[in-house]
Parts: structure tokens; sequence; C-alpha cells
């Protein structure tokens, strides 16, 4: 897994690529809590993301309900394949808002 | 690989691969080796003969943490759920998760509850296993084989004593699983119904040997009459050796 940072509009943006699993998803859990806690609305770019586990998604919901609470925004953008696959199997795809493409935001 | 109990020769050439992402089930009436095979498949019986490959890793050649370390990328799901009775349902299936990782607890409630809701087990993770119907504990038992999300799932018999609106839908979950997980899975049953509708192969088994192997087309037109017996749910032919039945009444034996 890689995480880089870039900002978009009034975003901090998230973009992952690779594998997320059980050996690095605390590294994601940390960094969105971080953005989180200053105060930063956060979007998450699936875009490059190949494959997300149970423990990647639930560093994603932890963050989500972290980010309502503060009435910050939390986005996914971008989202296919397995990584779609696995908040569709999860219903999380009527949790979280889920963006198709920047130009939606 | 061939195995053994004692003299009793119970699996003879058993020969078979499974690709990353494909669903195999093993079929075969009961005393055909199904169970015996799975022990083997999860390195609980070493064969007698021949080898078991899981991952690229010859299971005989491996030492114990070797073996433990290939484990934590495999779920089993047991027939009855196989749940630890002093712990809650929540507990034990955050059990592979607090054992194997370092995971954030905050983490692994999450991770709980996704397989729990997965399996319509919302807001059950308090109860005990006493608590749960027989098929909750079968939903239970699978929401701890996935909690690690592992790359082989091992399911023995997941449709006996459901009733058929679960069974089908256990059996759309198996299915989700793979596409959204691609998770490998070998799952033995006798249940035809879930067997022709999760299968990507079939492996048949009779009396300890492959009868057939092959798409569930494929089995479903096999000429094999014990195959067609086993779609069709006729009792098998009984041959009768006179002198070996004789001896067996007489003298006892196998």
């Amino acid at each position: 897994m890689e995480i880089s940072r870039t900002t978009f509009k009034q975003y901090e943006r998230l973009h992952l690529s690779g594998e997320i699993d059980l050996h690095n998803s605390s590294v994601l859990r940390e960094t969105l809590l971080g953005l989180l806690g200053g105060g930063e609305h956060v979007l998450v770019d699936f875009t490059q993301l190949a494959y997300i586990d149970s423990s990647g998604i639930a560093a994603l919901v932890e963050s989500f309900n972290v980010a309502k609470k503060q009435s910050l925004e939390f986005k996914i953008l971008g989202a296919t394949g397995s990584p779609l696959q696995v908040l569709e199997l999860t219903r999380l795809v009527s949790v979280f808002p889920m963006v198709e493409n920047e130009h939606n935001l | 690989m061939n195995a053994h109990y004692g003299d009793r020769q119970v699996l003879h050439n058993v020969n078979f691969s499974v690709a990353e992402g494909e669903i195999m089930v093993v079929m075969g009436g009961s005393g055909s080796g199904k169970s015996t095979l799975l022990k083997h498949l999860l390195g609980l019986q070493k064969p007698s003969s021949g080898s078991i490959s899981l991952l690229n890793q010859n299971i005989a050649e491996l030492g114990r943490k070797q073996m433990m370390a290939l484990r934590r990328s495999m779920g089993v799901a047991f027939q009855g759920g196989a749940l630890l009775s002093s712990m809650s349902v929540g507990d034990n299936v955050k059990l592979p998760l607090r054992e194997n990782t370092e995971l954030d607890e905050n983490t692994i409630d999450i991770m709980a509850r996704l397989k729990l809701e997965l399996m319509n087990l919302a807001g059950f993770e308090d109860l005990m296993p006493a608590e749960l119907s027989g098929g909750m504990l079968k939903r239970a038992g699978l929401a701890r084989a996935v909690i690690m999300d592992p790359k082989i799932l091992f399911f023995d018999e997941p449709s006996a004593g459901l009733d058929p609106v679960t069974s089908v839908e256990l059996d759309e979950l198996i299915l989700q699983l793979r596409a959204a997980l691609n998770m490998t899975m070998v799952i033995v049953t006798h249940e035809l119904e879930s067997a022709f509708k999760i299968a990507d192969r079939i492996t048949v088994l009779f009396d300890g040997e492959v009868a057939a192997m092959g798409t569930v087309e494929e089995i479903k037109n096999s000429s094999d009459v014990r195959i067609q017996n086993l779609i069709n749910r006729k009792p098998r032919d009984k041959v009768v050796d006179a002198d070996a039945y004789l001896q067996r009444l007489t003298a006892g034996g196998t």
C-alpha cells in the first residue's frame, strides 16, 4: 500500500494504491484519524486501489464516524472493482458518501 | 495422496488442485472420505503417502511456526460452528484477530461487527453460543472463519441443518465473499442444490476415490452410474460377495 496526499478544493485528498490488509491498515487508520484530528475534510481516493480487506474497511468506518461527530466531510472517490465489491458486500455504499469522479465534487 | 486409518485405506490416489479464487466443492455420500480429505487438507492428519500443498507450501515440510503462519491465511468453518462455549459470540469472532494481529481494539470491534452484519447476526455479539440456534451457530462460525479475510476458506457442510431460505442466503453469501475478496474455497457438502449453485468445479468422492471432477455441467452430464445415482438420490447398488458376506457375519471384520 502507498498513501500520498494532495489538496483538492476543501479536501485533504488521500491517494491510496496497492493493497490494504491486516499488515498495513493501521497506517491508513492513523493517517485518517490524524487528518480528522486536525480538522481537515477528507477525500479518500480509491482510483488506484487494487484491494482493501476488512481491517481497512474498519479504519474507514471508524474515521467516518469521527468525521460525522466533528461535522467534517468524508468522501470516497472512484471506487471500482474489488474495493467497490467489498463496500457493496458490507452495504457501506449506503453509509459512505461515494463520488464517482472528481468532477462531481 | 493416500490415507489410512490403521490398516484400512480410506483415500486412494486422491489428486486435485484448486485455482486461486476458485470454489471447489467436494461431494460424496456418507463414508466417501470427504471429512477425511478435509482433515488432511487442514493439516490435522498426514497422508500415508503423497503430499498436500497450500499456497505453494508443502504442509508436510512445514514446522510448527510455519504451519501456524500458513493457518493465518486459512479460514475454517466447521459443521456445528465450533464456537468456544465460555466466550460470547463477539469474543469468539474476534479471537483470531486478538491472537494473531496487533490491530487496535476499535478496529477489531468494527471488523467483528461487519462480519456479524454479513451473517445476519447483528446485535448478537453479547450472547453466549448456548443461546443461539444451530443455524446461527453455523453463521457465527463462518463469521469467525472469515474474520481475517483468509486467502483460503474451508467450509464443512455449509447447508446441513439449515432451513431452505437460510441455506440459499448462505450460498449467496459464499458467492459474494468470493467475488469481493477473491477467496479460494474448498467446500465439503452433500447438498446437491447448494453444490450446483456455488461450485466452479466439483470433485465427487466414492469409497475414498475421486470418481469424477469437473464443472457443474460436466458432473450433471456424467455417464458414471454412481454419480447419476447420487444426483438422482438413488440408493447404491449393493453387490453381494457371498463368501465375504458370510465371513463378516460369522467371523467379523470388513
